[in-house]
């Protein structure tokens, strides 16, 4: 049988060039990250220094400044939601595992589940200041970690869903044949078995949250001054970084430079913690 | 077994205190089950109240202009006059063009991370673009404002105006200012932002494509390209169009990577190049000094957009789960 060389040729070229084509497509988005990560660290490695620490935002106008009572603020405020979706998470992911297999309902909340991990994150500020913020009167840290928690929880549920789906089924029936009641058998046995997975999903949603502006604006606000009373508007990184960033004053400017380098890093490196403990556990 | 010695046998091991324990341990087994799904209807309360919330807030933008509201072109607060149309071309404009360049992007990292990366570098590099999607959105926008919108300006959109701005029927589209603010550069930093989303999406579903087709395809003198064209890419077609669907859901929903750079315009865009604004962006901008009636338009912009982007994730959804679903037979 003949070949027909020409042909061959041509598919040959045509597949060399798509090869090409997608691996500059990787090329454009590592290009991308290295791009972002440079332009952070030259711009905010300069105005990392100790006064960052110790001094709290500037007033307009004034020289100087830190992100003390910004970084606090964040701190308290993700803490918070933490400490909320945490529980309700995982107490959420274990109904879906466990007793939520044939229900409809239970399809339906893992649909509206997925939905909610990407829904636009400014709508969420809009629905906690509607519902926390103008029934009391004012803004309050309290209403910051509601709308992160709104963002948190479906992370952690979803997580914890498919980290228990994971757990083998003979640890599950080896603990009921013991006698063990079914609560026991999912909090002692099965959750225990998929703990690491489980701070994995925790630890991706604070990543997750850590960095969210638009649910912050309407609920925390921001707060010129240190505070740590979260009935209160409160200072936060992701606000600061907004405002300071849109602001004409140069000072300003770096401190959002220094703040936006900071929540990216521990963003990021969250994120790795997450992958490598995950990695070690599972092989 | 004779029925004396098991009556004996069950008196012996059930007795009572154990009864009463198997009892004890229902209840506490009841408790934990309506507990657990109380908590994760949470979820579903929570899209209720948003939808509720939403909606009577905004009830007298609704009452008073109607369905016109969605194309009405005014944005007046002095005189009340408001319409959504402004933001929601601003959205769906920068929303088309960031999918218009994240998907071909996107569909190049899935396919190199599959078919052609070696194996030791597959897992750094699928880290990292999983990396690229976790940094905050804000980011993008100080990067989009700071760094991409000179060098935008001077590189892209003068050659382009001198271009194509005097071309005849597509020169409109490359008028206006250059400062490196609106709809075009906007869509590019979303495109930036989702384009790891979508990819990830995608890598996954081609990794479930079974060997056996590809090495068939193969078999038969497939070049990789043709592999990738005529049978990964028909067979994981649902989960494709899913992922692509959820990148737009991100991208129509996003605020602070586009309000940095769309340029904050109340007017509508007649170039690529004008500035513009979107529904989140509106939101962002205006809702710290809105009061009255213009407090119950933004709601109403905030319904609009959870709506949309309601629609665009549901399907998106549907689609990859009967792309998974598939996976199974």
């Amino acid at each position: 049988m003949q070949i027909d060389n020409i042909l061959y040729k041509r598919r040959r070229i045509a597949s060399r060039i798509g090869l090409a084509l997608s691996m500059s497509a990787m090329a454009v988005g590592l290009a991308v990250l290295i791009w972002i990560l440079y332009v952070l660290f030259s711009n905010g490695l300069s105005a990392l220094d100790l006064n960052l620490l110790t001094h709290d935002t500037p007033a307009p106008g004034t020289d100087g400044g830190g992100l003390r009572n910004a970084i606090v603020g964040s701190l308290m405020i993700v803490s918070l939601t933490v400490l909320v979706s945490t529980p309700v998470g995982i107490l959420a992911g274990i109904y879906l595992t466990e007793f939520g297999d044939e229900s409809k309902t239970a399809e339906l909340t893992r649909f509206v589940t997925d939905i909610m991990l990407s829904a636009p994150s400014i709508v969420l500020g809009l629905f906690v200041y509607a519902i926390a913020v103008a029934t009391v009167g004012n803004f309050s840290g309290y209403a910051g970690s509601l709308a992160l928690s709104l963002i948190a929880i479906p992370v952690v549920m979803r997580t914890t869903e498919n980290m228990l789906r994971l757990v083998p089924g003979s640890l599950r029936e080896a603990a009921f044949a013991l006698g063990a009641p079914r609560w026991k058998v999912s909090t002692m046995v099965t959750l225990r078995a998929a703990k690491s997975g489980v701070m994995t999903g925790i630890l991706l949603a604070v990543a997750r949250i850590s960095g969210e502006t638009a649910p912050l604006l309407f609920t925390a606000l921001n707060n010129q001054f240190f505070s740590t009373n979260m009935a209160a508007p409160m200072a936060n990184l992701p606000v600061v970084i907004f405002q300071f960033a849109m602001s004409p004053y140069d000072n300003w400017v770096r401190l959002a430079w220094a703040g936006a380098l900071l929540i990216t890093m521990t963003v990021l490196l969250l994120n790795i913690v997450a992958r490598v403990a995950f990695r070690d556990k599972v092989q | 077994m004779h029925s004396p010695s098991s009556q004996m046998a069950d008196g012996q091991l059930v007795s009572d205190g154990m009864v009463a324990i198997a009892k004890k341990q229902r209840v506490q087994d009841f408790f934990f089950h309506r507990i657990t799904q109380a908590f994760s209807l949470l979820v579903l309360a929570a899209l209720l109240g948003i939808i509720i919330s939403l909606f009577v807030n905004a009830w007298p933008t609704f009452q008073k202009f109607g369905f016109q509201f969605i194309w009405r072109i005014e944005w007046d607060i002095i005189n009340q006059d408001f319409g959504a149309a402004i933001a929601i071309v601003g959205t769906i404009a920068s929303a088309t063009i960031a999918m218009l360049l994240a998907v071909p992007l996107a569909f190049g990292i899935a396919v190199f991370l599959t078919e052609t990366c070696p194996a030791w570098l597959r897992r750094p590099l699928g880290t990292s673009i999983e990396l690229l999607a976790a940094v905050p959105s804000i980011i993008y926008g100080m990067f989009g404002l700071f760094v991409f919108a000179p060098l935008f300006a001077d590189y892209i959109q003068m050659p382009l105006k001198h271009l194509l701005g005097g071309m005849p029927i597509v020169g409109f589209l490359f008028g206006g200012a250059t400062n490196g603010m609106g709809i075009l550069a906007a869509g590019i930093v979303l495109a930036f932002m989702v384009l790891p989303f979508v990819a990830a999406v995608m890598r996954d579903v081609f990794e479930i494509t079974p060997a056996i087709l590809r090495e068939s395809a193969y078999g038969l003198g497939c070049t990789t390209w043709e592999v990738v064209r005529q049978v990964v890419l028909p067979y994981t077609q649902k989960g494709v169009i899913g992922g692509v669907m959820l990148g737009l859901g991100r991208a129509l929903g996003e605020t602070m990577a586009v309000t940095f750079v769309i340029g904050n315009a109340n007017r509508m865009p007649t170039s690529l190049f004008s500035p513009g604004t979107s529904i989140a962006s509106v939101l962002a901008n205006e809702f710290g000094e809105a009061e009255g009636f213009h407090f119950s338009t933004l709601f109403a912009l905030g319904f609009l957009l959870f709506v949309i982007t309601f629609v665009v994730l549901a399907a998106a959804k549907a689609m990859i789960i009967r792309a998974e679903k598939a996976k199974g037979t």
